[in-house]
């Protein structure tokens, strides 16, 4: 489904990502682990074309993903950045309008009222500002807007960075939902029980590089990798 | 104490200074407030919607100005967008206050060239000349025309960006538009329609003030500094701010000009100073 190969990526003059390569499978989870500033985020926002590819090659279905972001989305790649991204100046209903009205649901896809009914809180909160919600709300609107992109891949990064453990399972839940409806995922999380709970594949890395790939089981049994690249 | 017709008087001078104060500010926050973007050649568009309506007056009348002015501006905004802004839009702001500074003498001289140095004016029609009785005093009707289209095109714009799709989009691009991008929004090419309403706007101020003022090649540049001022006061990239900034430089500058002539000049950099100390990014700016 989505390839990377060889990919260099990074801030401005400096380089983060180091010829890495991965690739995300179709109908499947794959988990990026990592320590901070691995280049697990730099990963995904490579792929939106947030940040641009100095060298490598990504690919969707063996076709080279465009440049810019607008027309990463149009393919079907939907984004929940770490820092959730609401949109302050909007409604909680318009954020999810937002997506919505771009994306028209094809038989059996997202549409506000399937989204309510996933995360029932939002509906209680529709005429809210964006941004009085709570983190734990913030995550779940992000998580409903980008499926309301009816998306073919959804990325999602860190998507449990400071809630509370209820919440962290209630995302899980819901994640394990959408996985089993089969959605493709990518999924960036430093909380380790949580993202290979989710995976079916996962790989580590580590300074810009995949150090190590394989399956959810074989990590979960892999000590020294944990050890050595995730500090577990 | 002066009579309750000077005060209504005063009021509504004011209100018609900061209704067109308020045509140029909005735009320029609003390209600001999406794109980071510094055009300080606003208010040269301005002075050219000013000669354009003053030209098209003279062969078929006031309401022919009217018209073509913001089409014009329009056109020029295109132009301007395609040859030089899309390709400064991601070189920083030193650069694109050099660009556009430069190209306010640039339409300058243009203006010139065109026009002469000569002032040119604009004869009203019959229908907008002359008083009209309100609130006890007689007013000029053609400012009271300048309030009723400042508040007319300040409730189509709230409308637009508070209530439509292409309103939502552009709020949610004000606030990240990064993101909006990952949602599948062209921010390029909302920048692009921004940009053009935004000089349509500028090119409506210059027709609108031509009558009042004589259009002269400097007329932009004179605008500039309280185009500038009012969207400092008022906040970056929301229409609250920009009505906000326009009704107090509007208020200020007409009652010190009457109250405290000799202060006059110095009230509205003061107030700018204190909104600054007190509140840096401005009264109402998009990002809370």
């Amino acid at each position: 489904m989505l390839d990377l190969s060889a990919i260099e990526s990074g801030y401005g003059e400096t380089q983060v990502l180091h010829g890495l390569s991965l690739t995300a499978r179709p109908g499947r989870v794959l988990a990026i682990l990592g320590r901070n500033g691995a280049g697990k985020s730099t990963t995904l926002k490579t792929i939106m074309g947030l940040l641009p590819t100095k060298a490598g090659r990504i690919t969707l279905d063996d076709r080279p993903l465009p440049a810019r972001p607008f027309d990463i989305a149009r393919l079907g790649i939907a984004y929940v950045p770490e820092t959730r991204d609401i949109f302050p100046s909007l409604s909680v209903r318009e954020n999810l309008e937002l997506a919505a009205r771009r994306f028209p649901c094809a038989n059996g896809g997202w549409t506000m009222a399937r989204v309510l009914e996933l995360f029932p809180r939002l509906g209680e909160r529709l005429d809210n500002g964006g941004t009085q919600l709570s983190g734990g709300e913030q995550q779940m609107l992000a998580i409903a807007r980008a499926l309301l992109m009816n998306p073919r891949l959804l990325i999602l990064d860190e998507p449990t960075e400071g809630l509370a453990p209820i919440i962290v399972k209630l995302i899980h839940d819901k994640l394990k939902e959408l996985k089993s409806a089969g959605l493709s995922m990518i999924l960036v999380e430093q909380n380790f029980g949580f993202a290979t709970s989710l995976a079916d594949d996962v790989v580590v890395i580590g300074k810009g590089r995949v150090v190590w790939s394989g399956s959810a089981p074989e990590i979960r049994a892999a000590e020294d990798i944990q050890h050595a690249w995730l500090g577990v | 104490m002066p009579d309750p017709g000077f005060w209504t008087l005063q009021a509504l001078n004011a209100l018609q200074l900061s209704m067109l104060l308020f045509l140029l500010s909005i735009g320029l926050t609003v390209i600001f407030g999406l794109m980071h973007f510094v055009n300080l050649a606003h208010g040269s568009l301005y002075a050219v919607g000013a000669y354009v309506a003053a030209s098209a007056a003279a062969v078929g009348g006031y309401w022919a100005g009217f018209f073509l002015a913001p089409v014009a501006v329009a056109g020029l905004g295109i132009l301007l967008y395609s040859g030089l802004i899309r390709r400064m839009r991601r070189s920083g702001p030193m650069a694109q206050v050099l660009v556009t500074f430069g190209l306010i003498f640039a339409l300058l001289d243009l203006s010139r060239l065109i026009w002469g140095d000569l002032a040119l004016s604009i004869e009203l029609p019959a229908l907008l000349a002359g008083r009209t009785a309100l609130l006890g005093i007689e007013y000029p009707t053609y400012r009271l025309f300048i309030i009723g289209l400042g508040l007319a095109i300040i409730a189509a714009l709230a409308f637009v960006l508070g209530r439509t799709q292409i309103g939502a989009m552009i709020r949610a691009g004000v606030d990240n538009d990064a993101m909006a991008a990952c949602l599948g929004i062209n921010v390029e090419r909302l920048f692009f329609i921004v940009f053009c309403v935004g000089c349509a706007l500028a090119g409506l101020a210059g027709a609108v003030a031509a009558p009042l003022l004589s259009v002269t090649p400097d007329m932009g540049l004179q605008i500039l500094i309280p185009t500038l001022i009012v969207i400092v006061i008022g906040g970056l990239g929301s229409l609250k701010g920009a009505v906000a900034g326009s009704l107090i430089y509007g208020f200020v500058q007409t009652f010190g000009a009457v109250l405290a002539p000799q202060l006059a000049s110095v009230l509205i950099y003061a107030l700018l100073a204190a909104v600054l100390v007190i509140k840096p990014v401005g009264l109402f700016p998009a990002k809370g």
